[in-house]
């Protein structure tokens, strides 16, 4: 059954050159923990990326309660959390999430660094790689505010001193972020919400684009 | 490839692979889906019964009888203005009929077209309904008013929720 509407599609389209470009590799035998097993170190990046795509998820169904707006935010979250099914399990999942994709990208970010794999020619990569990892704090920044708990409130409260701690543009970053010179309020929440749901996921699938296309252009690098 | 049950190497492993990717995926998922699903399986309520009117006032000409219940939207609680139109029907029973148009949900008026004074009208399309609340063949109603339960208690007038009547 699958097997003929593949066919049908193929005939007309023409998919498997398609799909045997991006699926379709050898996996050295220096990155496959079957034959030497710590070349689990390997497995971080696609272990981020697993946990991305975790995260895009859990953050899609969670818009579909959650308000950004000071009067409901947290009664919504509250609501989701406490009545709906699943909802904590749900949440719960967007939340160590957070947490988790970080720790993968930070391993991930050490094994690159200790391999010496961003040398020439994939420079470039590295770069695009610390972008992905700035990209990602930002949505771990944003997000925080969201439930708009007391946590929350005073994290951002924090985190927008420091950014307006910059030399000279200090107090117009903090102003950006925050919609407001001094308040932390309704329009630091809309934005907050924005960036991370519309602003950074945007760079963050593109960044992703690319570093991926770059490893197959690449190749992964060489053995130690 | 002589025996046609033989699984090859290649074949096990891509069964594999697909079961316990689809494994994981479903376990990913299931959680995220029942949350998403969870409004159409929340139970319905039934509602409580609201004191209206005194069951004196009630004449043989419906009237327009409001009301205010108290409503649980998830994290936002309000009031909500409910109407009714109230008469004695020719048996001397109490009938309450809501004024949502069965067609595309207006509000019907009683008597509020010149040319039909003895029955409800709906503005938007000209959906009529008879004084029982039956709709008038050849109009856009494709189903009678529904009427609203009610109970009389101590004088009272209470009604509760609306039931939908089968098309006449």
């Amino acid at each position: 059954m699958l097997q003929k509407l593949y066919d049908w599609v193929d005939e007309r389209v023409d998919i498997t050159p398609l799909w045997r470009d991006i699926a379709d590799h050898e996996v050295p035998e220096h990155v496959n923990p079957a034959h030497h097993f710590s070349a689990f170190v390997y497995c971080f990046g696609g272990l981020t990326f697993f946990v991305t795509v975790i995260q895009i998820l859990s953050g899609m169904f969670l818009t579909m309660y959650y308000v950004p707006d000071i009067e409901n935010a947290w009664k919504s979250v509250y609501y989701l959390q406490r009545e709906v099914a699943y909802g904590q399990i749900v949440r719960g999942m967007h939340h160590w999430g957070a947490s988790l994709v970080i720790v993968m990208l930070f391993l991930h970010t050490l094994r690159v660094f200790f391999q010496g794999a961003y040398k020439k020619p994939r420079e470039l990569n590295w770069v695009i790689g610390v972008l992905l990892f700035f990209v990602m704090l930002g949505l771990g920044f944003t997000g925080y505010l969201l439930p708009w708990d007391n946590k929350a409130y005073f994290a951002t409260q924090v985190g927008l001193e420091i950014a307006a701690a910059t030399p000279v543009i200090g107090d117009g970053i903090r102003t950006l972020l925050a919609g407001d010179p001094s308040i932390v309020g309704a329009q630091t929440l809309t934005r907050f919400f924005a960036i991370h749901v519309f602003f950074l996921p945007a760079a963050l699938f593109g960044l992703m684009a690319f570093h991926f296309i770059l490893i197959r252009k690449q190749g992964i690098s060489g053995p130690l | 490839m002589s025996d046609k049950k033989r699984v090859s190497r290649r074949q096990f492993l891509n069964y594999t692979l697909t079961g316990v990717g689809g494994f994981m995926a479903a376990g990913m998922l299931a959680p995220m889906v029942r949350f998403a699903i969870d409004p159409v399986l929340q139970k319905q309520e039934g509602g409580t019964m609201h004191s209206v009117i005194s069951v004196d006032e009630i004449t043989n000409e419906p009237q327009r009888v409001e009301w205010t219940v108290d409503q649980v939207d998830a994290w936002y609680e309000s009031q909500v203005q409910k109407t009714a139109w109230v008469y004695n029907d020719e048996n001397g029973d109490i009938l309450a009929l809501s004024p949502i148009c069965t067609h595309l949900g207006c509000t019907v008026d009683w008597a509020s077209n010149d040319q039909y004074p003895d029955q409800f009208y709906c503005p938007c399309h000209g959906g009529r309904y008879t004084k029982d609340g039956v709709n008038v063949k050849g109009t856009p109603p494709t189903a009678p008013l529904p009427v609203y339960e009610h109970e009389v208690k101590e004088g009272m007038l209470y009604l509760g929720d609306s039931k939908s009547r089968k098309g006449a």
